[in-house]
């Protein structure tokens, strides 16, 4: 009893958007986790919800709200940490808790949402509307362009941050322009693995290709092939078995990397 | 090979302090000159200021008070980044599973400017290779850096200090973690840099005892400068020497705690 899969629209629209996200997402990731701040994925994602919230009850495109909140807030993140009177973690922690307060606050506010706001916890690629692959092409390929741009510095700033100052990076700008480019793939990310899975899709698929140890180049392909087949068969497979697209794309993704680990372990 | 300017000051630091944040003097009224082409040792026990100090140097840090000039202009307003390399401490102890090769670890040095197609010319290949085999490494350059000894670790870095042709190279406990024989071979690499390239070393470390076999000058860092002397004057000069005996005694004991 399969169905022709490709015969619904929205099935398209999720892999299309899928896909895009796929790609872009371990490009941030593998910064994200040679830096240590595979956290901060996780913190713009809560900020997100308090967006997506805001965008619920004032009747805006959620996307749309969730984008401008984590950019706001990923500044907020950078300059707390730079300012060195907070701990790196604990600025995360205050955004974190801060902004998931605000979101429930505002849900208590607004009734009759609380369905759809369940597609954006643990995401649904229904939540995928045809105005959304727009955002989310047009952003994809802001982000993908800024890292071709950068890549050599946020590779140096990754490895050794003084020694890149030192050289002429402006490592104070990369740096902001890598949060902002996370809080983007964050927000575009959550219609389909929602909020709470997000950080998985950014960090998982990299610290898989980790344990191949190979060079930067190699461990960024074997990334995007992880996670470009998990997001591709994680679709399919909740299409046909009637799973949650998020939770079925971030198992997929786990299975591989604790195969990979055990593997690389001998 | 570049012409040795001896007399003219390519790093002057004047009357500089530091305080860590409200806290009290760590550097108090340094005033220090390194001459082009000079290979100077910052020495000093632990926590006596010396890679702060450095790091004044490399604009990372800003003083309190006082002013550093590079090639004789304020830092503040110093652009030529590309004639400086640094060496940080760190370069010993980094993230060793960070996935980059030897060949890889090196290029990141080269075209630092953000450029809006930055693409990889054959000159910048050259570059790499060039410094790469500058430092012996040739043969390793495929390896994962976290796989090769402190001591070829070390000479990566070098490589990627060479690779824009730098002036000046800065030093930060170079040789921590590596063994005898690699620390040897080490101190020579630095001295064909310094003697045939010309290239003006600054290297900061608390191994007096190494250290004076091999550069140019000493400035001993305590918080303030209490010397400033070829290393033949430093030996000869009787009352410092019994100062800084002591505590080579204290800090080579810190040293293998």
């Amino acid at each position: 009893m399969l169905q022709n899969i490709f015969q619904y629209s929205f099935i398209i629209r999720g892999l299309e958007a899928g896909l895009i996200i796929a790609l872009i997402a371990p490009l941030i990731g593998i910064f994200l986790v040679l830096r240590r701040y595979s956290l901060i994925a996780d913190t713009l994602a809560h900020v997100s919800l308090a967006g997506i919230a805001i965008g619920l009850l004032l009747g805006i495109n959620p996307v749309l709200t969730a984008i401008a909140t984590s950019v706001i807030a990923s500044l907020g993140i950078e300059k707390l940490r730079t300012s060195k009177k907070v701990y790196g973690e604990s600025a995360l922690a205050i955004f974190l808790s801060g902004s998931l307060a605000l979101a429930v606050v505002i849900l208590s506010l607004g009734h009759g949402f609380n369905a759809n706001l369940f597609n954006y916890l643990f995401g649904s690629i229904v939540t995928v509307t045809a105005s959304n692959i727009y955002i989310i092409f047009i952003l994809g390929i802001i982000v993908v362009l800024t890292l071709i741009i950068l890549y050599k510095q946020l590779v140096y700033i990754s490895f050794d941050e003084d020694a890149a100052k030192v050289s002429g990076v402006p490592t104070r700008l990369v740096n902001t322009i890598l949060i902002i480019l996370a809080a983007l793939t964050v927000s575009i990310a959550i219609p389909i693995v929602g909020v709470l899975l997000i950080a998985a899709l950014i960090v998982v698929p990299v610290i898989t290709a980790l344990q191949f140890k190979k060079s930067f180049v190699l461990t960024i392909i074997y990334a995007e092939i992880i996670s470009l087949f998990s997001v591709a068969a994680g679709i399919f497979s909740s299409f046909y078995f009637n799973l949650s697209t998020g939770g079925t794309i971030v198992l997929i993704m786990i299975i591989i990397f604790l195969f990979t680990f055990i593997i690389k372990k001998k | 090979m570049p012409q040795v300017d001896h007399k003219k000051n390519i790093i002057e630091v004047e009357n500089v302090s530091f305080a860590y944040s409200g806290d009290e003097n760590v550097l108090q009224n340094i005033t220090l000159s390194i001459h082009r082409g000079d290979y100077i040792g910052l020495v000093g026990p632990n926590g006596a200021g010396k890679t702060t100090l450095l790091k004044i140097m490399l604009n990372l840090l800003n003083p309190k008070n006082g002013l550093v000039k590079l090639f004789g202009q304020d830092i503040q307003t110093f652009k030529d980044w590309q004639k400086i390399a640094y060496v940080p401490q760190k370069a010993v102890n980094f993230d060793v599973n960070f996935p980059a090769t030897a060949s890889e670890v090196v290029s990141m040095g080269i075209n630092t400017k953000i450029k809006l197609f930055n693409r990889t010319t054959m000159e910048d290949r050259k570059a790499v290779e060039d410094a790469i085999k500058q430092v012996d490494m040739w043969k390793y350059k495929d390896r994962l850096i976290g796989d090769l000894s402190g001591g070829q670790q070390q000479r990566v870095f070098i490589a990627r200090a060479l690779v824009n042709r730098p002036e000046i190279i800065f030093l930060d406990e170079p040789t921590t973690g590596v063994d005898k024989q690699a620390q040897d071979e080490f101190y020579k690499l630095l001295q064909k840099l310094n003697k045939e390239e010309g290239i003006t070393l600054v290297l900061v470390s608390h191994n007096i005892d190494r250290l004076i076999k091999e550069v140019m000058h000493i400035a001993c860092v305590d918080k303030t400068l209490t010397c400033h002397s070829s290393p033949e004057e430093y030996l000869t000069a009787s009352e410092p020497l019994d100062i800084h005996g002591k505590k080579i005694k204290v800090i080579t004991h810190h040293h293998y705690i």
